[in-house]
């Protein structure tokens, strides 16, 4: 009984296959009816899966292929041209096949449904003559038809009204044996040499999944041996030991990298079936779309492939029922009446991209902010803290849904948020462009592979993580001098310069919720990683090594804990857990931060400063007033407490980087330039009444003072006209900004005013500085 | 005829899970704890290569802390997810008892351990308490 079940099973997946061709081959024939070999191949399709059905008894399904097939053969023969009516009739037989297979999937026989409806219409256009008329009447029994192509059964009393008498339609068992008997021979072997006619299967070469996942697990469980052996490697001096190993390890990685192949599929497998989703979707909708594909051959791992189906098909659907306006819509835009629907994939950064671009009506971004706040998403005074982007990717929220009429095709509120998580299940992040009434873009990345990636692994506490490769931009190691103070509060965000850029910073152990430890750390160990586009850097206890991992998946206990990714084995048996770096910029709200303070944003995209435009730190000066600062000309934006001001007579200083630099009090060297004070700040009265004190570090030629400050309020970048009839000493010029009057100050002039020979005296011990400073208006 | 059950003790409690139910017992060894995991969720551990996650069970059943001193002892469970490890206080033997003594859970018992017993068998000397396994490694109900 077994064999049968191995015959059985075989015809389902060559069956399958057919269906799969038929989807694509279908729609293809609607747009060139009269493509001869193509019907033929159709044709041929459709006679093997009869002929198999014949062979093996199962009477309903052979009963219905053959009425396709008889169909058919009158098409390929050119007696009849193929109408939309006939092609969607097909389809719907296709379909009615298809369910069949899963009925002897699941049970080993054909099914309970007999179609007759299906089989009746089928015959009765073999009947129609090929004149223009049954293409109007059926204009109308297609949108029946459509509607309900996904039913089993389809209830066309219309056709039916437009046929002849069906009595001479109803197949006869008979016939169906005779006919049989009519073509040719067909021995057991025939399901497989019509395979073999149909495509390059001759190189390829069918392999259960599972036994794919098996090699797969073991290539695995190599590599984490391999890590094992390589530790012990290390201590043992052996050079014909070390010989092997190193063969050992090439071999693994090359084996490792085989299997994977094998298990990588190209995307287009799952493309197939979106000509006829998009096909049957744009009528049922009344819509015109156009379906183009590029990049079918993009391969990813098959668990990759299998899970973005769900996504991916829900994003076109959503294209073709919201995104792609009626034709009239269109032409009213001057648009051509049919829509294009883009679909492309292609490898980019150890990441595979996939978009899916229409031209449609755009997504409003105010729309659906107004939605999000009405549905309580969020507030309305958000509106001004978020840019467009933030505005589109709100449709990402769960309970979500502008449709103005929610079909039961698309769009019922739960869509999007499922896709997104979906996405982001398995590592991959989704984007969404807009431009109204130009169309949408949607832009997935996926990881190229889940099970074994490069990872670096750290410690924190007594435990260690590991951080997958990918999300890893450096490594930083401050200590002694530069540890100080290397990590600056901005806005409340602890920052670190780093080339000019500010890394927002947050620590492994706050995050895991560790206890804090009571020593200060002799150096700090930051991983500078990236979520989602934007870096940020990670204070870990130590950094361990890179090494190639084996992600395992976590439990269904521990799979909801946002900041792990999976769990691996490292080489000695101990257990890794494996962080999932975009949940941590979430968790720890790195990625809001950095949105919110588009300043971060302006400042990184000062890294090229040009002339024109000038990053400035904003000050506020005393009585509430506005300076400005080049930021190009400030060393370091430093904080420390009071306590650490120390006194050399009447001049007060610091320790500073093993340097004692003097501090000049900014609000007492620069005159009040107003002659009314407009308030008197009681804060402002003066800062060594607060705790912590703000200076600018501002260095030349060697050396170094600190300017204390109010406030440092912000970073502007704007240009902005400098008006110089403000000046005045220590005073280049005013400029207006964020509405409000700021004097520009001439940082040497203030320094010399307060230090007379801080210029002077060390010409002659003038030392290589940094960067030369760029001042405004000299 | 009769069930067979993998017995175990927790907080001076007999409990059993069907045999079919149990992949092995051992004794304890280290688990690696996963900070910001729910509670209950010891850590954890490497079974010969598999990564298994580790529920302590008194937690689970809202019983109080092991004492320090005890070493628990694991059973390794099937789960329709993969493998789950319990933590249990002491292994007991392999059992087989009679379905004719088998009663709704004990009135006496409430709680989180209610939830988690099928129902109970009159032994001679003590009750054996069947752990619904399933339901006790699901965690995605608990709050």
């Amino acid at each position: 009984m077994s064999e049968m079940d191995e015959i059985i099973k075989e015809f389902l997946v060559e069956g399958n296959d057919h269906l799969d061709r038929l989807d694509n081959d279908f729609v293809a024939i609607e747009q060139n009816p009269t493509d001869r070999p193509l019907l033929s191949s159709i044709f041929r399709s459709i006679h093997t899966i009869k002929g198999g059905a014949g062979l093996l008894g199962f009477t309903k399904l052979e009963k219905l292929t053959h009425a396709g097939e008889s169909l058919l053969a009158l098409l390929r023969d050119g007696k009849l041209i193929l109408t939309s009516e006939m092609t969607t009739t097909l389809l719907a037989m296709v379909d009615a096949v298809r369910k069949m297979f899963m009925a002897l999937a699941d049970t080993g026989n054909d099914g309970s449904e007999n179609y007759p409806d299906l089989i009746e219409r089928l015959a009765a256009l073999q009947q129609k003559p090929s004149s223009n008329t049954s293409p109007e009447k059926a204009g109308n029994a297609n949108n029946v038809n459509v509607a309900e192509s996904s039913e089993s059964v389809p209830h066309s009393s219309q056709v039916f009204e437009t046929t002849q008498n069906l009595a001479s339609v109803s197949p006869d068992p008979i016939i169906v044996k005779v006919e049989g008997g009519a073509t040719p021979p067909q021995p057991s072997g025939e399901v497989h040499k019509e395979s073999n006619a149909h495509g390059v299967t001759d190189t390829a070469i069918r392999v259960d999944v599972s036994l794919l996942d098996k090699l797969m697990n073991l290539a695995g469980e190599l590599v984490l041996a391999r890590n094992h052996v390589l530790q012990f490697a290390s201590k043992l001096d052996d050079g014909g030991f070390q010989a092997s190993i190193q063969r050992i390890n090439q071999i693994t990685s090359e084996l490792r990298e085989g299997v994977m192949k094998t298990r990588m599929q190209p995307i287009g497998n799952i493309w197939g079936k979106f000509p006829r989703i998009v096909r049957d979707l744009a009528k049922a909708c009344g819509k015109q779309v156009a379906l183009e594909m590029d990049g079918e051959k993009t391969e990813l791992d098959k668990t990759l492939i299998e899970a973005i189906r769900d996504p991916l098909t829900h994003l076109i659907r959503n294209a073709v029922d919201h995104g792609i306006e009626t034709p009239e819509v269109r032409r009213g835009k001057g648009k051509p009446s049919e829509g294009r629907l883009t679909l492309r994939a292609y490898h980019e950064g150890g990441q595979v991209n996939i978009e899916i671009i229409d031209d449609g009506g755009g997504i409003d971004p105010n729309k659906i902010f107004n939605k999000a706040v009405e549905k309580g998403l969020l507030s309305a005074d958000q509106k001004g803290k978020m840019d467009e982007r933030e505005m589109l990717n709100l449709i990402f929220l769960a309970g979500f849904s502008t449709a103005e009429k929610v079909t039961n095709v698309s769009g019922r509120g739960v869509g999007m948020d499922v896709v997104k998580t979906n996405i982001e299940k398995i590592g991959g992040t989704i984007d969404i462009v807009s431009k109204m009434n130009k169309g949408s873009t949607f832009r997935l990345k996926i990881p190229l592979t889940l099970a074994i990636i490069p990872a670096l692994t750290v410690s924190c506490g007594k435990s260690c993580y590991a951080i997958p490769q990918l999300n890893v931009v450096e490594l930083l190691r401050l200590n002694g001098d530069s540890l100080h103070n290397a990590i600056e509060m901005f806005q409340d965000v602890p920052v670190y310069r780093l080339r000019g850029k500010l890394l927002p910073i947050v620590n492994l152990n706050t995050i895991l919720d560790n206890p804090a430890k009571s020593e200060k750390p002799m150096g700090l160990n930051i991983v500078v990683m990236r979520a989602d586009e934007k870096p940020f850097g990670m204070i870990v206890d130590e950094i361990i090594d890179t090494q190639e991992i084996v992600v395992k998946p976590l439990s269904q206990q521990l799979k909801d804990v946002p900041i792990y990714a999976g769990a691996t084995m490292m080489g000695d048996g101990k257990i890794a857990l494996i962080l999932d770096v975009l949940n941590i910029a979430q968790v720890t709200k790195i990625v809001g931060k950095m949105r919110d303070r588009a300043v971060i944003d302006k400042e990184e995209n000062n890294i090229n400063v040009s002339q024109q435009h000038q990053s400035l730190l904003l000050i506020r000066g005393r009585d509430d007033g506005r300076i400005v600062i080049p930021l190009s000309i400030v060393a370091r934006l430093e904080e420390f407490p009071v306590t650490a001001v120390e006194w050399s007579g009447s001049q007060a200083a610091i320790q500073y980087r093993g340097e004692i630099i003097p501090l000049i009090h900014l609000s007492e060297i620069l005159p009040e330039r107003r002659r009314e004070v407009r308030h008197l700040d009681q804060n402002a009265a003066t800062t060594f009444v607060q705790d912590r004190i703000q200076a600018i570090v501002y260095s030349k030629n060697g050396r170094t003072v600190g300017i204390i400050v109010e406030k440092v309020l912000d970073i502007v970048d704007e240009s902005h006209t400098l008006q110089k009839a403000g000046a005045r000493q220590g005073v280049i010029g005013t400029m207006v900004i964020q509405d409000r009057l700021a004097e520009v100050l001439d940082v040497e002039e203030i320094v010399s005013m307060a230090i007379p020979d801080f210029f002077l005296s060390d010409r002659k011990m003038a030392k290589e500085q940094g960067p030369t400073e760029v001042m405004l208006g000299h | 005829m009769g069930e067979q059950f993998c017995t175990f003790s927790i907080h001076g409690l007999y409990f059993g899970i069907e045999v079919g139910q149990v992949q092995e017992v051992m004794q304890h060894r280290t688990t690696e704890p996963v900070p910001l995991s729910p509670h209950v969720v010891e850590g954890l551990i490497n079974l010969r290569g598999q990564i298994v996650t580790a529920i302590d069970l008194r937690r689970r059943l809202g019983f109080p802390e092991r004492e320090k001193s005890v070493s628990p002892m694991h059973v390794v469970v099937r789960t329709n997810d993969g493998s789950v490890s319990l933590l249990v206080d002491e292994i007991g033997d392999v059992i087989e008892v009679d379905d004719a003594i088998f009663e709704p859970p004990p009135e006496s018992l409430q709680g989180m351990a209610r939830e988690l017993i099928l129902g109970a068998y009159k032994l001679n000397e003590k009750l054996l308490l069947v752990l619904n396994m399933e339901k006790t490694v699901d965690l995605s109900a608990a709050a």
